[in-house]
């Protein structure tokens, strides 16, 4: 890991992403503050993925050729990269892939969904699925602050079994409330899901807290890492999940392509979720068994060069440095508390302090709607995402029907934190609320 | 400058004095519109006379966009035939939908026409049609209701 001894480098960072030099609605510069909702991709990633359609293009794990060959390392290569870079085993011990705990997914949506629908066929698998089996009387906890990613297939899973949905409520400053841990994780609780850092709220929670006390009671945690893992060092190992999700395209990689990462001794226990070509491991016309992970959750042929794009993002992020970027959009974060916390009318939904709290910072400017508010934003080149983010629960519960979101990330510049502070001084001009 | 296309004075004038805010008695249907994108949400009543619209009444929460067209789809439908109400919602729709290539006619849609610039934002055509798709609803329960 890289040292935070010298600033990140965000003139040189900004030069490798070219949509950050085009301008927007008549000739306004633009200013991307939504990376939260997707990341811009470096030229270095965009390189990569064309180099292996031009040069090595197949699909992977089948195919008696030398492009099926080269595709398949590239593939593979891309998952321990991606392994290494979240502290987790990439496996290789017998054979490419083998034993990784890394299974490649459409985005973190999917991700979650597998884990899911993978817990509900465990009541027709076998023994070994024991563990995932839910019924009436278990338990499934999750918190107020998630994303609908990470709500709805719970929701969706205690419907189909039974078993009762509970969740974490959130504090007025926009902290989990875990005053009631205790009796909220308890022996009926068989999943713990939640967020490693709010899309909204920008709240960093307790990840080891809550996996401790659901390691205690036996209840499996999912953790939400789309937030974390692209801004700052992530080691999935010493926070002690189960699972974990996150996206590429939030981490300067492509759209298509999210992470799943599974404890190797419970994807080798998961039934699977899609089944079809390539996660089998003997196909009979009454019955299959199917592959070892990752390949078992891994059905038809994988998005190749999206995976292999992301293993080259991975290695944009660790060139330049986890640490520094964290520090840097720190630097940005305490700028936009500072500089939107002046402005009468505004309400900031979350913490207000950098402590524990990520680069996104959700807001409600009084007497104007959010909508209206990121239109104006927008006129001025201004980037930003407007209504409930996903979270709909969460906004009920911090009483506010939609906030405007500027999310940071490496390329994001103070001048640009500025910016979103003149364009919201400006708002309120247009629409004379001050 | 673009914003002061879309913001044009009477909608900002709708959006500060909304008309026939407030949901009114007796009504025929109430229909409750969201959009999901930002939970804008609307919930509107019709009360009909015969064939006539007697009233449009309606409270909600959401953008200037979502809250000034309801408010104008008011003064547009409130004492007209059914068929010219439905007439006037189709000029509407087709106008937020021409992406800013339709030239609206003043005399069908009177403030409405002012919405001609919000229709080069596809992302806040489902705000301006937010209270007009409520009020075709209600329209459909209340002779749903009747039949």
């Amino acid at each position: 890991m890289t040292t935070t001894a010298t600033p990140l480098d965000v003139v040189g960072v900004r030069a490798d992403f070219a949509i950050l030099g085009r301008t927007v609605r008549e000739d306004k510069r633009l200013v991307y503050l939504d990376s939260g909702a997707t990341s811009q991709r470096p030229r270095q990633v965009l390189d990569a993925e064309r180099a292996f359609v031009e040069t090595a293009n197949a699909a992977v794990h089948r195919g008696a050729h030398q492009l099926a060959e080269e595709a398949t390392d590239a593939y593979e290569g891309a998952r321990q990269k991606i392994a290494d870079f979240v502290g987790v085993d990439s496996g290789g011990i017998s054979g490419p892939a083998a034993g990784s705990e890394i299974v490649f997914t459409k985005n973190a949506t999917e991700g979650v969904n597998l884990v899911a629908y993978a817990m509900g066929n465990a009541a027709t698998a076998g023994p070994e699925a024991e563990r995932f089996r839910l019924g009436p009387g278990d338990e499934i906890v999750v918190t107020e602050m998630e994303h609908h990613a990470n709500l709805v297939p719970w929701q969706q899973l205690a419907e189909r079994t039974g078993a009762t949905l509970r969740w974490f409520g959130v504090t007025d400053e926009g902290r989990l409330d875990l005053s009631n841990l205790d009796e909220l994780v308890n022996a009926r609780t068989k999943v713990v899901a939640f967020a490693h850092q709010s899309n909204v709220l920008g709240t960093v929670n307790p990840v080891r807290e809550l996996a401790d006390a659901a390691r205690r009671v036996g209840a499996l945690t999912v953790l939400d890492a789309c937030q974390s893992v692209p801004h700052g060092p992530v080691d999935f190992k010493a926070l002690g999940v189960d699972f974990a999700v996150f996206s590429g395209h939030k981490m300067l990689g492509p759209s298509g392509i999210g992470v799943l990462y599974g404890r190797r001794e419970l994807l080798e226990a998961l039934p699977p979720f899609l089944t079809g070509g390539s996660m089998i491991e003997m196909v009979r016309m009454a019955k299959s068994t199917f592959a070892p992970p990752p390949a078992r959750f891994e059905a038809g042929v994988p998005m190749t060069s999206q995976a292999v794009a992301l293993g080259a993002a991975v290695d944009y992020l660790t060139a330049v440095g986890m640490d520094r970027i964290a520090a840097h959009e720190h630097t940005l974060t305490e700028g936009a508390l500072r500089g939107l916390g002046e402005i009468p009318g505004v309400r900031i939904v979350g913490p207000l302090d950098v402590v524990d709290r990520g680069g996104a910072v959700s807001f409600d400017v009084e007497g104007i709607h959010a909508h209206d508010v990121g239109q104006v934003l927008d006129s001025l080149g201004v980037a930003v995402r407007v209504g409930h983010h996903c979270a709909w629960p969460l906004h009920q519960r911090m009483n506010v029907a939609a906030t405007v979101r500027a999310s940071f990330y490496l390329y994001n510049t103070l001048d640009e934190v500025d910016a979103l502070v003149d364009a919201v001084r400006e708002a309120q001009r247009f629409f004379g609320v001050r | 400058m673009q914003l002061q296309q879309m913001y044009q004075e009477i909608i900002l004038d709708h959006y500060k004095n909304p008309h026939g805010r407030g949901l009114r008695d007796p009504f025929d249907a109430e229909s409750h519109q969201i959009n999901p994108t930002c939970g804008d949400e609307v919930t509107l009543r019709v009360s009909l006379d015969g064939d006539t619209v007697r009233d449009v009444s309606y409270d909600g929460q959401g953008c200037s966009i979502s809250q000034a067209s309801t408010s104008v789809l008011t003064d547009l439908v409130v004492g007209k035939p059914v068929g010219e109400a439905f007439k006037k919602m189709d000029a509407f729709v087709e106008l937020m939908q021409g992406r800013g290539q339709v030239e609206p006619d003043e005399d069908v849609l009177e403030d409405g026409i002012a919405f001609a610039g919000v229709a080069k934002y596809p992302a806040r055509v489902k705000c301006a049609l937010l209270g007009w798709m409520a009020f075709k609803d209600a329209v459909a329960r209340s002779e749903g209701a009747k039949a």
